[in-house]
């Protein structure tokens, strides 16, 4: 196949090392599953031939299979398509800060949601997540925040039967 | 003539007032969130899957048609006006719709894509109508081993025809059966990969896996490469069509479901190849080829028309074998499975006052698809201009409002952002997400069916091929995974003739 290809590729292939990682990840989880269904009993309950074990190993074996095959292709240069999108600038490096702000809101939502209720929480989320993101009105973000969270929590729970925890400010209210 | 008085029964259903009610609220949300601009049908679906759960089921399937239907006009709305398909079925339609909208010609964009949708929906409701329960019918006879094998089928197309690496299709195939693994083994009820968590055992609910995927994973995604100047949607007056483009886009509108149908139907991937197949078709056919690229209104009207009915074909597929082959017919599983109903063979006969409510509403929701949205395109296109910032910011709080409302517990709130957390890794490193969510919701149906199928023939592996139907299935996954080295000949016999 390599000598009916055009000789020369425009560019020169690179190894990227972070594409590494998701090699990384497919190898551990791998051996997670692997583990894990080797210390699946057998001895009972076992209907049929097919117990519990054997999609897990096939799985994990899968997994291993396709970490190496992709550190084989990542190491010849072969590097993945990152999904375009209209919000997206393939150009810009990986904005670390903005996503830990981004994750701390929504970890924020799921601390928070059973000790202060929804309307709180989830006010603080979209406020949290819109500051991160790069909005700076500081008193136009807070009451959308909260209008929308309020107003969420009325739909789901008193419109459409879907419980979200009040918390004490539902209740005082 | 039975199912056509069923049919009629279903109508009854979709048309009491509260059901007609639901369907409006249905479309008008389903477009409104379909028309943001990043989220596609799929995500829409998935995010306002719980908006549905405090309905019975019938009400809630009504609403739900009507979602999907919005989700879908909402996806082309925003590909024309702004240039981003919201999904692959709608990459085709913003070649040209996109061309149209900058050209002064908008309106009669979204005119022809919204009553290409119409007329496709149409049509390919009505050929569900005819062929699902004769599909239905034949399916009946299926047993384990088929049912495996189509599902092997589905798994090998989604990770071969799509995407341009396999192995980064299998990886995230994988990723997908993992998370499927997750929670009691549903023949022997022994645990697997709950660490010993009881909010594990029950397993990861399919809905939080798509909306991990999709929105925590879209956002997060985003958020890592945002870019501060975004595009500036097109404005657009009242969709119309004159006389003209009329004469122009009938018969798109008309070819479209004759190729859509039958490509939805099967698992190849959903509307990516037969809108591109249409796009094609017209060009050739089209007396004014030489608009295609600067805005031909049968580049818009054809796809569009195609990717409505390809929709109706998946329907087809998950309606009788319970089998998806599109992200947004994974998560129409996914809701079917919360409401409590199982898609297959015997639905027909066992949920038939709801199957035929359901579809009776696809025809309702279409309908009203047009009759609202047609006037109102000038206010969707409004929605386009939301600061990016307030758009991310909702898309992860409903996420949280979607997987906290499944059962009410903060671990499915953490299980959603290590799920998104894992998007976000696939994303970047250019693995398909819809192979993760088909092997998290078929796998633990495949593994069951096969576990089935070798329990009847003692352990005996041919217990896997002994019916026609699955070997000739085995057959065509053959096909697909030998089609690169098949293909591989091809070209070259072709250089060789032509030097």
């Amino acid at each position: 196949m390599t000598t009916t290809e055009p000789a020369a590729e425009p560019e020169t292939p690179k190894v990227d090392r972070s594409e590494l990682g998701i090699c990384a990840l497919l190898a551990v989880l791998g051996v997670l599953v692997l583990v894990d269904a080797i210390r699946i009993p057998t001895d009972f309950a076992q209907r049929g031939p097919v117990g519990p074990k054997a999609v897990p190993v096939v799985v994990g074996v899968a997994l291993l299979v396709v970490a190496v095959l992709l550190a084989r292709d990542v190491l010849r240069g072969v590097r993945g398509e990152s999904e375009t999108g209209e919000d997206v600038d393939l150009a810009a490096p990986t904005d670390w800060r903005t996503v830990l702000l981004l994750s701390a809101a929504f970890l924020a939502n799921a601390a928070l949601i059973g000790l202060v209720g929804f309307p709180v929480s989830g006010a603080i989320l979209f406020w949290g997540a819109a500051y991160a993101l790069g909005s700076r009105a500081f008193v136009r973000d807070p009451l959308i925040a909260a209008a929308l969270s309020i107003a969420t929590y009325l739909l789901f729970n008193n419109l459409l039967g879907v419980p979200l925890p009040g918390g004490p400010l539902m209740e005082v209210l | 003539m039975d199912s056509l008085s069923q049919l009629i029964d279903g109508f009854g259903t979709a048309l009491t007032p509260t059901n007609l009610l639901l369907a409006a609220i249905g479309v008008l949300l389903g477009t409104f969130i379909g028309v943001l601009p990043g989220i596609g049908p799929a995500m829409a679906v998935a995010l306002l899957l719980p908006v549905t759960y405090g309905l019975d089921p019938v009400a809630a399937m009504i609403m739900f048609a009507g979602i999907y239907y919005g989700g879908m006009f909402g996806g082309s709305t925003t590909s024309i006006l702004l240039n981003t398909p919201g999904e692959s079925a709608s990459v085709v339609t913003a070649i040209e719709g996109n061309q149209m909208a900058k050209r002064g010609r908008g309106s009669q964009a979204l005119a022809a894509a919204a009553i290409g949708h119409f007329v496709g929906a149409m049509i390919g409701t009505t050929a569900l109508v005819l062929l699902a329960p004769v599909i239905a019918s034949l399916a009946v006879d299926l047993g384990a081993p088929d049912y495996f094998a189509v599902m092997i089928l589905a798994f090998i197309a989604v990770t071969s025809v799509l995407g341009r690496s396999r192995v980064r299709g299998f990886a995230s195939l994988l990723i997908g059966l993992t998370i499927g693994l997750v929670g009691l083994d549903g023949l022997t009820g022994q645990s697997r990969l709950t660490f010993g968590s009881l909010a594990l055992a029950d397993g990861i609910d399919v809905v939080i896996v798509a909306v991990g995927l999709f929105a925590v994973g879209e956002s997060l995604w985003v958020a890592s490469r945002l870019r501060h100047t975004s595009g500036e949607p097109i404005p657009v007056g009242r969709p119309w069509l004159g006389r003209e483009d009329l004469r122009r886009t009938w018969k798109p509108w008309l070819r479209g479901p004759l190729i859509g149908f039958p490509f939805g139907a099967i698992p190849a991937g959903g509307a990516e190849i037969p809108t591109f197949l249409s796009y094609a078709t017209e060009k050739r056919l089209s007396k004014h080829r030489d608009e295609f690229g600067s805005g031909a209104i049968e580049g818009v009207s054809g796809p569009e028309s195609t990717a409505s009915a390809s929709a109706s074909g998946t329907l087809v597929t998950m309606l009788t074998l319970g089998l998806p082959t599109t992200a947004t017919a994974a998560v129409m599983l996914a809701a079917f499975q919360q409401y409590g109903i199982q898609p297959g063979p015997l639905l027909f006969e066992r949920e038939s006052a709801l199957v035929w409510g359901l579809i009776a509403s696809l025809f309702v929701g279409t309908v009203l698809l047009l009759v609202l949205n047609l006037p109102m395109a000038p206010v969707w296109s409004k929605l386009l201009r939301i600061p990016r910032p307030y758009l991310y910011a909702g898309i992860l709080f409903f996420a949280s409002v979607g997987a906290y409302a499944v059962s009410g517990q903060v671990v499915d709130l953490i299980v959603l952002f290590v799920i998104g957390a894992l998007g976000f890794a696939m994303r970047r490193y250019g693995l398909p997400v819809l192979p993760a969510i088909l092997g998290a919701i078929l796998g633990p149906a495949a593994e069951q069916q096969m576990r089935r199928a070798l329990q009847i023939s003692d352990g005996s592996l041919t217990g896997l091929v002994n019916t026609t139907f699955s070997v000739t299935v085995y057959v065509i996954v053959a096909v697909v995974l030998a089609w690169p080295l098949i293909r591989r000949l091809f070209p070259a016999r072709e250089r060789a003739t032509a030097s």
